[in-house]
């Protein structure tokens, strides 16, 4: 017994050593409160639950327990003949069917008016893509300039393979954060473009599957203007872990103008897309778009994983036919995990990236693409 | 040599004993035989799962990469669940319907021997085939043990082809299991066994096979389905070509929820044996824990959609789906509270098997309590993929199923050997494999709460002190492990002689036949004023 007690004291000591050694929100044991009408109510559902567990768990280890201790034959116990009574199991059925009544009930409440996604004031469609999201302001006036981004993980390969010391907002962190407006109804609609993703955010209580082919409703009022972070929740993939969310509410008014800003910006990069793009230009952007965007799978040198995720380098596709560079990178590879990026990269953007693989890991190939010929080849060749 | 005179006279009249060299396994229509070899299969089917299971955990130590590569990473989830629900739990569970049922209801052998061999053998094929994907060309599946479409199917590695087969023929072995377990029940009890007198062993297991036959040609059909899509351009779950992704999950839960019971309800069983014996004192409430089993059993089919409380249901589906899932708690509750009755005034005392029996009783119910805060889809929405349902369905499966087979392995060794266990090296199993379960899993309700989904290889930064408390619960459960197996080697190869009866306070026949049970037991039917009342 004695080397049981010594077990136990030094696992005790141990907990309490670390304990006090990473004192911060490295210890968060339950789930946040959230910033939501319905993220509120759920946390109290919750804990409602969590509540009667306990006192159910104390009841029955309580007797349980106490038979250990008391009825052992050890202390000389005999055993009891009793088998079986018609009314203890009745009361024991109905005890827990009456609780969970009583459960049922505000659950169906809250679970209702999580549901009722009618009157928004703003709809935001939620597009999932291995391994990124993509935002799409719909705006109530069909003219407008259209407002919406791709938002990928913007914490650095370095970091991930630990060569750099990791950042305070490690794995949820992005490049372009959803923005929403606060103490505004603000629905998503939310699908996918290839596998299944689950778009989360804890502090909303929002977690729903967006679907290819299907189109899932959401909605948030959220009062407190800040920054919300989430991630992908169901299995897409290799870097599943690897696409997070990153929501910034502002004040109403900040939202309004950010959104305008949005708009001249999506306006400048339709004019700059007839602008020529030096090959200088197109290297640098093509190595930035590219350290987001495909080293995960082609890796930082271009050899690739072979044979799930072939090398760019010397590869046929990235050094013959350009027309061929453009085809896979504009409509990616049906069936595997070559995504399409037409939609995901601007023209200018695309023709970086087009340049960069032709020209980097040893590629030779010395050409270029225009942002405008690009532009011409997803318009007209589809 | 006068012994071989013998040996060859006895062949005329047909042998009495088991052949011999490794034709005596392969050829073997013995049901202890059969049992035998399911059993060790099973074990080192846990011991390949959970080498994968650490290599998840070593990934997890620490926040970063550290070993495997994110697709790697998939591969071990994705192995760790298949090769842990089919490999581990459910053969072991097989295994023991084969040794036990027979000398239970007094029975010569299982209904149906020769099928009972075929559906043992091709299970170390269907073993071999999927493991073997992790040495292919693309790397073995690596979209979860759930394989949802179309990651499983359009975006799948070449290998899920192999998987595909795979699991058809752990599908054939599983309803041929079932079927000779229903057969042998129905059929072949000895007189005076009445359905109401089976031990509840006897009992979960019938009702198991039943779920098996319903829910595996389901599982068939979805893999088949899957196939379609992959080589011969049918569209049953790309949305693409105007099918539906979720149409997948709605047949794989049909499937798999039932499948959920099938791995639990035997052990139910077991422990519904072992409690009784060790407090001396009858199960409480055997007639109503029949009922609960029957209720558990018919309720796990309309459940299956709380597993897909986020894909977007309609509401009224979620409510049904909801308080369907809540009525669950009320026979499961029943089945408990029959457990603790049963040790209420008892004279207990504390063997490895009890200890087991209650570990599960109390750790399964813990699993049962975050079960039933699931059901509220609300806070679902909040659990749904995180580590919470990691660490309920590993309460259950591990601390539950898991516990219950050990405690039925050491219940039942001096039964299957003729010698008694080590119960120094059982008793310190069993305590390093308590301490070590929830070092592993209790942190990781925490790790869900606060935020972090499942399936992940890498995670923010807030998660790094449960999780490596939760990688040490892991090694040091893992290692436990290899303690079972000297147990069980060093019981087969001798020891204090173990009586027909083992324990003091067991139950029914097959503590009448002697230790180690003869090769061939009850060639005439027990006498009836042997079989009693549970």
């Amino acid at each position: 017994m004695l080397s049981k007690a010594k077990l136990w004291l030094s696992l005790a000591f141990g907990t309490l050593l670390m304990w006090s050694a990473g004192a911060h929100a490295a210890w968060e044991l339950n789930m946040p409160r959230g910033v939501t009408q319905i993220s509120r109510e759920t946390y109290d559902l919750h804990m409602t639950i969590f509540w009667w567990m306990i006192a159910i768990g104390v009841v029955v280890f309580g007797v349980l327990f106490w038979s250990i201790i008391n009825h052992r034959k050890s202390k000389g116990a005999k055993p009891a003949t009793f088998h079986e009574s018609t009314k203890v199991e009745i009361v024991w059925t109905l005890v827990p069917f009456l609780i969970l009544i009583a459960m049922a009930i505000p659950a169906t409440r809250v679970l209702t008016a999580a549901y009722d996604a009618s009157e928004s004031e703003l709809d935001v469609q939620i597009i999932g893509y291995q391994w990124r999201w993509e935002y799409r302001y719909m705006d109530d006036d069909p003219n407008a300039e259209e407002v919406s981004f791709f938002s990928s993980l913007a914490t650095s390969r370095e970091e991930i393979s630990n060569s750099i010391d990791k950042g305070e907002n490690y794995l949820l962190e992005v490049d372009n954060p959803l923005v929403i407006p606060s103490d505004t109804k603000v629905r998503f609609l939310m699908t996918a473009a290839d596998v299944l993703h689950a778009w989360w955010v804890p502090e909303f209580a929002i977690k729903k599957d967006t679907i290819p082919g299907f189109i899932n409703e959401s909605w948030v009022i959220v009062e407190e203007p800040g920054i919300y972070r989430g991630q992908c929740a169901e299995l897409c993939g290799m870097e599943h872990g690897f696409m997070p969310i990153e929501v910034h509410v502002l004040e109403p008014a900040d939202f309004e103008a950010w959104y305008a800003e949005q708009q001249q910006q999506a306006l400048q990069v339709a004019e700059l897309t007839n602008a020529a793009l030096s090959m200088d230009e197109a290297m640098a952007e093509g190595a930035e778009i590219y350290s987001r965007n495909c080293v995960a799978c082609h890796q930082a040198n271009g050899q690739g994983m072979p044979p799930a995720f072939p090398a760019l380098a010397g590869s046929a596709k990235a050094t013959g036919d350009i027309g061929v560079t453009m085809d896979t990178l504009v409509n990616g590879v049906p069936g595997t995990a070559m995504a399409a990026y037409g939609r995901q990269l601007n023209p200018i953007e695309l023709a970086s990236i087009i340049t960069y693989v032709r020209n980097a890991f040893g590629n030779q190939s010395g050409d270029m693409v225009q942002p405008a010929e690009v532009n011409e080849f997803i318009v007209g060749g589809q | 040599m006068s012994s071989a005179a013998i040996d060859h006279a006895h062949d005329h009249d047909h042998h009495h004993g088991p052949a011999k060299g490794i034709s005596r396994w392969l050829f073997t229509t013995n049901h202890k035989d059969i049992g035998t070899l399911y059993l060790w299969f099973s074990f080192a089917m846990f011991l390949l799962g959970g080498t994968f299971a650490l290599v998840i955990r070593a990934e997890l130590f620490q926040p970063g990469l550290q070993f495997v590569e994110p697709n790697f990473f998939n591969q071990m989830t994705t192995m760790h669940g298949l090769v842990m629900v089919f490999g581990a739990v459910m053969p072991a569970f097989v295994g023991l319907a084969n040794w036990m049922i027979p000398l239970m209801i007094g029975a010569p052998d299982m209904a149906l021997p020769r099928m009972n061999n075929w559906s043992f053998w091709i299970l170390p094929f269907a073993f071999t085939l999927m493991v073997s994907t992790l040495f292919m060309e693309g790397g073995g599946p690596n979209f979860g043990w759930t394989f949802y479409a179309p990651l499983s199917t359009t975006y799948a590695p070449d290998s899920v082809t192999y998987f595909i087969f795979a699991v058809h023929i752990m599908g054939a072995s599983s309803i041929m299991g079932a079927i000779n377990v229903i057969a042998t029940i129905l059929n072949m009890r000895a007189p005076g066994m009445t359905l109401m007198k089976m031990p509840l062993f006897v009992w979960t297991w019938l009702i198991t096979a039943y779920l098996l036959i319903a829910v595996m040609p389901v599982l068939a059909g979805v893999v088949t389905m899957m196939l379609f899509d992959i080589h011969f351009g049918t569209s049953f779950f790309n949305a693409a070509g105007g099918g539906d992704p979720v149409l997948f999950q709605h047949l794989f839960w049909f499937f798999g929820h039932p499948e959920v019971y099938i791995m639990i309800l035997p052990a139910f069983g077991i422990v519904s044996a072992i409690i009784p014996t060790f407090a001396r004192k009858r199960l409480f409430g055997y007639d109503s824990m029949v009922y609960a089993t029957a209720s558990i059993a018919f309720l796990s089919f309309i459940v299956w959609a709380h597993h897909m409380f986020t894909v977007g249901m309609p509401l009224a589906g979620q409510l049904f789906f909801m308080y369907a899932t809540m009525l669950i708690a009320v026979p499961t509750g029943v089945k408990v509270f029959n457990w603790v009755a049963t040790m209420f005034r008892g004279a207990m005392t504390f063997e490895t098997p009890m200890l087991f029996a209650i570990a599960f009783v109390v750790l399964f119910t813990i699993g049962g309590f975050t079960g039933v805060m699931l059901a509220i889809t609300p806070a679902d929405f909040q659990y749904h993929d995180t580590y919470f349902v990691v660490a309920h369905f590993h309460y259950v499966l591990v601390p539950g199923a898991v516990f219950s087979l050990m405690a039925a392995a050491y219940y039942w060794l001096p039964k299957w050997t003729g010698y008694m266990y080590d119960e120094t090296l059982g008793k310190l199993h069993f305590w390093m494999s308590f301490v070590g379960v929830n070092l592993l899993f209790f942190p990781q309700h925490f790790l869900g709460l606060a935020g972090m989904p499942r399936r992940i290889p890498d995670y923010a930064l807030q998660f790094a002190n449960f999780n490596w408390i939760s990688s040490v619960g892991a090694f040091l459960f893992g290692f436990s492990q290899l303690i079972l197996l000297l147990v069980v080697i060093k019981c087969i190869r001798g020891g204090k002689k173990a009586t027909a009866q083992v324990w003091e306070g067991a139950q029914g026949l097959e503590w009448t036949v002697p230790s180690p049970a003869p090769y061939h037991t009850f060639e005439t039917p027990p006498d009836p004023s042997l079989i009693k009342a549970q």
